[in-house]
């Protein structure tokens, strides 16, 4: 990290979804920096509200279901009471989005060369000549070898790899300050997925944005991310440069989910489960620790009532205090750190 | 020994064109494969999407046509029969598929979805019928109450032990399980990896383990081939295809695989661009004129490699 320069910020964001006239947050009470130069990961499993994360800050909601409350601050301005038409200046030009299916994210009857134009054609005031240079410089930034001809084509003619591809060279055509990847990989091969991060971590290289990941996959986060925020039932709940939290995770969940990854120099050893299941939005519990059902074992008084961030070392921030009295299931009990 | 060979397998479709609707092409989707099980053991099938995997299970199974080659089972051939009612194959074979939602009725209870092939099966009376569905439900840990429900009702963990729960009801041998992770979340995953574990040692199971990720295959298979076009192109244990990998595509297969470790990712980086240039500059070596991969050599008692018949064992 060559700057320290702050791109955006956002405080106790809330993001709650009407069901039967009740809005229930998805996210809850969400706080986390971008830096300039920076790859947040922001890692959890399905329905842990990080893509509702996302598409917060983007702006996706309907606001007739969905209320967006709290601050995201851009450029001084917060995105989460910014008027439609103001933000489709931003969507696209500052902050780019890529998404995780390419398939659905591209429109099937737009030539490739086309949809990367449009973004240009509303944003800059770039003549038809040299939009269509720009889109075969794009092409050919994200690696496709023959931008012409893929420019004319449509994206059923494309492979996954390729159309994701094309999908980040859209999100990056107006340079924007701040790109969001919504699982960039998750629909592609190993072989491919390596190459995209590889482009990514190039492009970020190259244009110094701030990129927001979104995955479930930790063998990415270990791969391309600078810091790592761990959500859970809509918190964050541990958040530290990757090379800390990987070399030292803290919050029960964190540990639980390292656990239960299939390594591959692991042999034969049982996986470690994580008992019960993830809470579904409408019976989340509001208060207390939100992991506590989970870890049954581990006993009330250990947790905080409100549990809150404790910063435990420079960067690393770890909710509640319950961390301090954790131990698995089948280890013997006492102190484990 | 082993109880079930399969012999150079093919698969083809047609591509159909022209005037009359007549055959103008074929795909290959599986060209030429062969596989043993023993029992007890887990297989591994590791490829890229559109490598075929899934169609090897599928025909195995009896879900595809096979184009030609030959499934023995038990000393028997079953190639034309694995889907004959009355052939046991059909009984001892079963499979768990990707798709836990997709892969129930969402029109039948619990009970019925589990008692199906009890009934096509086994001839038990309803009694012992309802004994030996309150028996799976318990060896994949879910409660009795759970007979009544529908498919919607459960998650996707739950939803893939429903899964398991139909396809070990008749005792099989062989399960075949067509990426029977890939859906759930890590800590679930863990979940349903474990129980299939534990039930292969508890009844002797064997396994065809289809997948795309190489640290689950990892964890579960004794014996991994890994597929390309329809072809194996290395073929052998754990320790063989992580240790020792020797096909090109192997190797780029290998680097490929985010570790869960940031320390030294630069490096990584560095040693999956040259993978990636050495599998560009030598793919020659690797593959004949038509982009096929060669036939496998023998290079230890369990490890077979792809190379060309004037590249015996110096690559």
């Amino acid at each position: 990290m060559s700057s320290t320069e702050q791109l955006l910020s956002i405080n106790n964001l809330h993001t709650g979804f009407r069901i039967k006239d009740t809005y229930f947050d998805a996210v809850d009470g969400v706080s986390i920096s971008l830096k300039k130069n920076e790859i947040l990961a922001i890692v959890g499993e399905s329905g842990c509200g990080k893509s509702t994360l996302a598409t917060s800050i983007i702006g996706l909601h309907d606001h007739n279901k969905t209320r967006v409350e709290g601050e995201i601050i851009y450029k001084g301005i917060n995105l989460a009471v910014l008027d439609e038409e103001k933000f489709n200046k931003v969507r696209g030009e500052e902050i780019g989005m890529i998404f995780q299916d390419p398939l659905s994210a591209l429109n099937p009857l737009m030539r490739i060369g086309d949809q990367i134009e449009e973004g240009l054609a509303f944003h800059t005031k770039m003549s038809k000549e040299e939009r269509d240079k720009r889109v075969l410089e794009l092409l050919t930034q994200v690696g496709i070898s023959n931008p012409t001809r893929i420019a004319k084509q449509f994206p059923h003619q494309l492979s996954g790899g390729m159309r994701q591809r094309v999908i980040i060279a859209i999100a990056i055509s107006c340079k924007p300050n701040i790109i969001i990847a919504d699982e960039p990989t998750t629909a592609l091969d190993v072989t491919i997925q390596a190459q995209i991060l590889d482009l990514l971590k190039d492009l970020q290289a190259e244009t110094g944005s701030g990129i927001i990941l979104i995955t479930h996959d930790l063998g990415v986060v270990a791969e391309v991310a600078d810091r790592v925020a761990v959500m859970y039932a809509g918190q964050i709940i541990e958040e530290a440069p990757v090379e800390e939290l990987f070399a030292n995770p803290l919050h029960p969940y964190t540990r639980s989910l390292f656990n239960s990854i299939p390594q591959m120099n692991s042999e034969n050893e049982k996986l470690q489960v994580i008992r019960g299941i993830v809470p579904s939005l409408t019976n989340l519990p509001r208060t207390g620790c939100r992991f506590s059902a989970r870890i049954p074992w581990i006993s009330e008084k250990m947790h905080e009532e409100n549990p809150s961030m404790h910063e435990v070392s420079p960067g690393h921030l770890v909710r509640c205090t319950c961390w301090q009295h954790f131990h698995f299931e089948s280890e013997e009990g006492g102190i484990a750190r | 020994m082993s109880f079930m060979q399969i012999n150079d397998l093919k698969v083809y479709y047609p591509i159909r064109g022209g005037f009359f609707n007549t055959v103008v092409d074929q795909v290959t989707a599986v060209d030429g494969i062969s596989l043993e099980f023993e029992k007890g053991k887990a297989y591994g099938l590791v490829g890229e999407s559109g490598c075929g995997k899934s169609t090897t299970g599928k025909s195995i199974i009896g879900l595809e046509k096979i184009t030609s080659g030959s499934i023995i089972y038990e000393g028997e051939n079953v190639t034309d029969n694995r889907r004959g009612r009355g052939s046991s194959y059909n009984r001892d074979i079963q499979m768990i598929f990707q798709d836990a939602h997709s892969s129930l009725n969402p029109r039948k209870r619990v009970q019925d979805i589990i008692a199906e092939p009890i009934r096509n099966f086994l001839k038990l009376s309803p009694d012992e019928e309802k004994r030996r569905i309150n028996e799976l439900l318990a060896i994949v840990g879910m409660n009795e109450d759970a007979k009544l429900k529908y498919p919607h009702e459960f998650s996707g963990g739950q939803k893939q032990r429903i899964g398991i729960a139909r396809a070990i009801a008749c005792n099989p041998k062989l399960i075949i399980a067509d990426e029977p992770v890939s859906a759930l979340d890590l800590s679930v995953q863990a979940q349903v990896l474990n129980f299939m574990k534990d039930i292969q040692q508890e009844f002797g199971l064997s396994y065809l383990f289809i997948s795309h990720d190489l640290g689950v295959v990892k964890h579960m298979c004794d014996h991994i081939s890994i597929m390309y076009k329809g072809r194996f192109v290395e073929s052998g244990s754990r320790q063989d295809i992580y240790t020792n990998p020797q096909h090109i595509y192997t190797k780029r297969l290998l680097s490929a695989i985010p570790d869960v470790n940031p320390v030294g990712r630069e490096e990584r980086k560095k040693e999956r661009i040259e993978v990636e240039s050495n599998y560009a500059a030598n793919h020659k070596n690797y593959y004949d004129e038509n982009g096929k991969v060669y036939d496998l050599k023998k290079l230890s008692m369990t490890h077979y490699v792809a190379m060309s018949a004037h590249e015996k064992g110096g690559i």
